[in-house]
């Protein structure tokens, strides 16, 4: 699925890596816990999260994570931007619920890691 | 590769808003190496679980960062009020993490064993009330 898909079926604003709109994800992995994340071995994976705080970028980073959907109207910082703007990360935010994100996305094919 | 690196950096305990920097200039320099990516992955997340820790659980450390033809080596330590029991830390699931640690997305107790799990060999010595020293390598060939 990519980028301007995610978009559409969320109705989800994006905050960086906007030229990327044709960027390809095929799995993807929901949670507040990063310590979850970070144990994580796959590539390119979709992190869909409500915990909107620098170690949010940090651990994408870190995870080769290139793509973060911010769930339940959580907000990226100014400061959160320019770090995933800095380390090539598409950021984007919705206003569905973590459960609701996950639901419309699984429906339309995007795989869980497990 | 043929070059060698060796760089310092010093974190602050509590700093939750600046924890990674230490791993994040890491993960840029063997890049720049044109180490192989698979392992800059394990290297960075072991390094970045082991930052994380110093931030959440020390008042204070440094994260010292070398690479040869054979190795890559990076060793944090801290002061901080150190580890009881280490093997009781490295089991997953224990934590002594504060809520203020859980509200920042850690304190699971995942940290010290899937710093085990990506590290080619980990080291972790520590004395109660002094600090804790932790050292990562990984094997480049
Ligand atoms: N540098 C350190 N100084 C003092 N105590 C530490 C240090 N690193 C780890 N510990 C102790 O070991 C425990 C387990 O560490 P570990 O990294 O596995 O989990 P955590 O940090 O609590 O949670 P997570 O890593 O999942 O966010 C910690 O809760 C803490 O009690
Ligand atoms: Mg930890």
């Amino acid at each position: 699925m990519q980028v301007k898909d995610i978009i559409r079926i969320l109705d989800a604003r994006i905050l960086c890596g906007g030229e990327r709109l044709d960027y390809t994800i095929e799995l993807a992995f929901a949670s507040d816990l990063m310590s979850d994340v970070l144990t994580l071995s796959n590539d390119n994976v979709l992190l869909i999260t409500g915990l909107a705080n620098m170690q949010t970028i940090r651990t994408a980073e870190m995870s080769d994570i290139n793509c973060i959907i911010f769930a339940r109207n959580k907000k990226a910082s100014a400061e959160m931007i320019e770090l995933a703007r800095e380390s090539d990360i598409i950021l984007m935010e919705c206003r569905y619920s973590l459960y609701k994100t996950c639901g419309l996305l699984y429906a339309e094919g995007v795989k869980p890691i497990f | 590769m043929g070059e060698k690196i060796a760089d310092q950096y010093s974190v602050t305990g509590g700093d939750f808003s600046r924890a990674g920097y230490a791993s994040s200039q890491i993960k840029k320099s063997l890049k720049k190496l044109g180490v192989d990516m698979a392992i800059i992955k394990r290297t960075v997340v072991a390094t970045y679980e082991g930052e994380v820790n110093i931030v959440a659980h020390a008042w204070s450390g440094k994260i010292v960062f070398a690479v040869d033809d054979e190795k890559i080596r990076i060793v944090l330590e801290d002061e901080g009020p150190g580890i009881e029991d280490i093997e009781q830390a490295m089991e997953e699931g224990f934590s002594t993490a504060t809520s203020e640690i859980r509200e920042m997305g850690f304190g699971a107790g995942m940290g010290l064993p899937n710093m085990k799990k990506n590290a080619d060999h980990l080291h972790v010595e520590s004395e109660v009330g002094k600090g804790t020293r932790v050292e990562i390598t990984m094997h480049l060939n």
